[in-house]
């Protein structure tokens, strides 16, 4: 679309303050992988189905590939490059290396994200509330036994 | 000095990349004035391509234009039979058959520039079902639309059959199914004539793309150089077609002098790219009043697309799997690939063998049921011995014992218990439980003489400051190929773990071993590690390294002498068969595989009657695959082939309309969420194989083979239902349960 209108997007994404720049409607996917180089955010289906390009935003889980640039005006972003702190991983992303929650890692950004704001709004998931926070965000590896189990070891840490 | 790592859970060596996002999949690649591409497709099954239109919208002039005219080479994708084009030419033969490619900058309008070209094709009269394949009445392919036959058969079956006290015939179907890797396939290339042409990307098999390049683009072997990518998931959905995607992005390149990017969107992945060949076996079997199998007489009819491809392979395969883990004195096994207008069906976990095993596991429990015995009872009175000789002919050489992980799985599972509990509850309930096994053997490795033509060759090399390289073009594909080869060489080494790291497969750096399918990573490629290492222990025992373990300092000390007085220090090992083993690729006998992996699957379904649907509520796998190297990344690859199976088996189902997949999307084709799936109960029984490293077999696609019919034996349990074919979705129980009542 090159005719497009251009607007200038003012957010925090990982807690620094960035402008994005684009078409209202640009996927916030496609900016925050193409502008600020964010590709642990993946592309799966594009449809809001499998959950790879999770983000957080003011800490509730979505897919960017359906949130429009707009929307993420005066918002806070969390992706997956933001949930380390420095070399030091979350408790979600050590758990995900020791317990085999990763396989070929290209939904683990995203089932990491959602993992994490499951914690947060929860401390103590049982199995069921680990298998419905995750249910948005599809694994054709693991069969999602092994991301439990790193989910509820990293709830104990 | 610590022992090896052999037989310990070691994390997986690129998590860290992976859970922070960092690994790099090759859409997250972007080459300095790099173009994207996109394909333009056949809107019809098979006809004459009678023009193509470019529609006036589109600044034409700004885009690179690619057809099957300007294809420096064959325009063939190389694999088995050359049949297939990269770029249709005259002719179509599927829907959604590259006819076109298009390069631009601007991606968006790229998407646009492909809907206004329109491809006029006059249609032909097209096939879409096996049936239609072999009434023959309008040819599509050869002479005959049979892409490959094999026949194989002892004894006397006919004489057997005829004087049998007991036979049962049955007719099975499975359906197709996308292999649904969450990364899409893409591709980036750069090329010119005088540089050559370099391809990265998302595949399995780095020398199947090497060849195919070669061949496109007429160039010698060391102009063409491809490098895999970390890859989001395979399955064998991305075997054999990225030879395409890499043709058409090197075409692309070539042509218009930049850097292109191929990336399919999902609809494009579902709509265009390969599944498993769905299926058609029928089966007649003899039985003694006693159980004894007398005769088996199996057909099994594959349907494998427009071309060729892989299905000779798929085929043979499905067909000396179709027998099962049993001993049976006469038998015949006909096996059939036929073509349709379908796009061509390719590799997908287990290839061939969880189809011709439904059609098995299913039977056997509708034959053991005539006999009168129970499911296990019947299975534990034919099961194949020590000593005994397979279908094609192959002497079961190893230890088998089917009997002791049927025991096992039926212990875990509560089979009989539930089983006699579930039969007695289930007429005063709505949701209605059922209990199942299947009880199937996996072959680790290619089949027959596979491994003899391929040649695989691996080596290692260590430098001056005593750092290992693994060179194979193996690839990581989220099976944990990287970390238990790490395992298996520094194990062999007696060097610490982190002085080993796994070159990333690239064709310019790392030898030719094989293709990455078949269960055959850890065993046979593992195996050819272990030697490789062996051999470059030798060469250092040259300068006085001499001992079992060695820690870092040590090991460097004796790199640095090794290297100062001898120069390079490489060691490489060339696959050779076990003694022993042969096979006759005419008769299509003898050792089909190395080895074999061997399992008994329990499955418990509650099928709600109101609603037919079934959900599993618990699985037990119970397997034996050798020695285990790593046990959380072998359980990984259970559970994770269980679930694709369960999908298989209720959940998947691809909508075909004149040979195109109407339900190219993850909305309505349906894989198991985290909310699908019961818990699945992973053992192993460790039984050390002679030729596999420190004892492993194969184990990938296994788990792939089991799980179909043990929810469908289930099923039939809950509802006395007979179903012969999956996937086992509402509808279709809703009609056999119909039938049933009928």
């Amino acid at each position: 679309m090159p005719d497009a209108p251009q607007i200038d997007v003012e957010c925090r994404v990982n807690g620094s303050t960035v402008v994005l720049r684009g078409h209202p409607m640009d996927r916030l996917l496609g900016v925050l992988r193409l502008q600020l180089g964010l590709t642990g955010t993946k592309e799966g289906c594009g449809e809001g189905e499998c959950g790879a390009c999770s983000v957080l935003i003011d800490d509730t889980l979505v897919n960017s590939c359906l949130v429009p640039l707009l929307h993420a005006r005066n918002t806070s972003i969390t992706t997956i490059e933001g949930v380390a702190t420095g070399d030091r991983l979350h408790a979600v992303q050590e758990a995900f290396i020791a317990d085999g929650g990763a396989q070929c890692g290209i939904c683990t950004p995203g089932m990491v994200l959602a993992a994490v704001s499951l914690l947060s709004r929860n401390p103590e998931p049982g199995l069921d509330d680990v298998r419905t926070a995750l249910a948005g965000n599809l694994c054709r590896c693991t069969g999602y036994m092994r991301i439990f189990t790193s989910v509820l070891h990293a709830c104990r840490k | 000095m610590s022992e090896t790592s052999i037989g310990m859970s070691r994390p997986r060596r690129e998590g860290f990349a992976k859970v922070t996002g960092q690994a790099r999949y090759v859409d997250d690649l972007v080459l300095p004035g790099m173009l994207h591409g996109i394909t333009v497709r056949s809107p019809v099954a098979r006809g004459l391509i009678r023009r193509i239109d470019f529609g006036p919208e589109i600044p034409w002039s700004e885009f690179t234009i690619v057809t099957a005219a300007d294809i420096p080479g064959r325009n063939r994708v190389a694999l088995i039979v050359d049949d297939q084009p990269c770029l249709a030419e005259d002719r179509v033969n599927h829907p959604e058959e590259p006819v076109l490619l298009l390069a631009h900058a601007d991606r968006q309008l790229l998407e646009e520039a492909r809907r206004h070209v329109t491809i006029d094709v006059a249609t032909e009269p097209a096939v879409f079902t096996v049936d239609e394949a072999l009434a023959g009445t309008t040819i599509v392919w050869g002479v005959d639309n049979v892409f490959k036959t094999y026949a194989v058969a002892r004894g006397d079956v006919d004489a057997a059959l005829a004087s049998a006290p007991i036979v049962v015939e049955g007719e099975y179907e499975t359906g197709a199914q996308e292999q649904l890797y969450i990364e899409p396939n893409g591709m980036i290339a750069t090329a010119s004539p005088e540089i050559g042409v370099t391809v990265r990307g998302s595949m399995q098999c780095p020398y199947y793309v090497h060849k195919a390049l070669m061949a496109l683009f007429d160039l010698p072997e060391h102009k063409v150089r491809v490098v895999q990518t970390e890859t989001g998931g395979g399955f064998g959905g991305k075997e054999e077609y990225p030879s395409i995607i890499a043709g058409h992005a090197a075409l692309l390149a070539w042509k218009s002098g930049r850097p292109v990017k191929l990336i399919y969107d999902r609809a494009e992945d579902m709509v265009a790219t390969t599944k498993r060949h769905p299926s058609r076996t029928r089966h007649r079997t003899g039985v003694a009043a006693d159980g004894r199998l007398l005769a088996m007489d199996v057909d099994f009819t594959i349907d494998g697309g427009a071309y060729c491809t892989l299905s000779p392979v798929v085929l043979s395969r499905g067909t000396i799997h179709a027998s099962g883990p049993y001993y049976c004195p006469n038998t015949r096994l006909r096996g059939r690939a036929v073509a349709t207008n379908a796009p061509p069906h390719g590799a997908f976990r287990g290839f061939g063998a969880p189809q011709s095993l439904f059609a098995l596991e299913r039977h056997l429990d509708r034959v053991a049921a005539a006999v009168g015995l129970s499911p296990d009872e019947f299975r534990r009175r034919n099961f194949i011995q020590n000593g005994q000789t397979s279908a094609v002919g192959q002497v079961m050489r190893d230890p088998i014992d089917m009997n002791a992980l049927l025991d096992r799985a039926l212990t875990l599972s509560e089979y009989h218990a539930k089983r006699a509990r579930f039969t007695e509850i289930n007429p005063a309930l709505r949701v209605r439980k059922g209990i199942g096994l299947a009880s199937f053997m996996h072959g680790a490795g290619f089949t027959g003489s596979g491994e003899d033509h391929l040649r695989s060759v691996v080596a290692i090399e260590a430098d001056a400051a005593g750092r290992v390289s693994v060179l194979s073009s193996n690839t990581e594909i989220g099976q944990g190929t990287n970390t238990i080869f790490v395992q298996i060489a520094s194990s062999a080494l007696g060097v610490p773990e982190d002085l080993v790291e796994i070159a990333q497969p690239d064709t310019l750096v790392v030898p030719n071993s094989g293709p990455t399918v078949a269960s055959r990573t850890c065993m046979v490629v593992g195996k050819l590690i272990e030697s490789a290492a062996m051999a470059l222990r030798k060469d250092l025992a040259k300068v006085g390294l001499e001992g079992e373990r060695f820690d870092a300092e040590t090991f460097r000390r004796a790199c640095t002498d090794y290297t100062t007085r001898f120069g390079t220090l490489r060691a490489t090992a060339r696959y050779s068969p076990p003694p022993g083993l042969r096979w006759d690729d005419e008769t299509y006998t003898g050792d089909a595989y190395g080895t074999y992996a061997w399992a008994v699957y329990v499955a418990e379904v509650s099928v709600d009657t109101a609603t037919f649907e079934t959900s599993v509520d618990d699985f037990v796998a119970v397997q034996e695959v050798g020695r285990v190297i790593n046990p959380v990344l072998a359980a990984g690859q259970i559970e994770g082939g269980v679930a694709q199976a369960i999908g298989w088996a209720l959940y998947e189902k691809i909508v075909w309309r004149e040979g195109r997949m109407v339900n190219a999307e993850m909305t309505n084709y349906i894989m198991p969420t985290s909310l699908d799936l019961p818990p699945i109960r992973v053992y192993f029984e460790e039984r050390p194989y002679a030729h596999g490293p420190w004892g492993a077999k194969g184990i990938g696609e296994l788990p792939m083979d089991g799980p179909a019919p043990a929810i469908a034996n289930a099923v039939a349990h809950a509802t006395g239902t007979d179903p012969r074919s999956l996937p086992l979705t509402p509808e279709s129980l809703m009609a056999l349960t119909e039938a049933a009542h009928a």
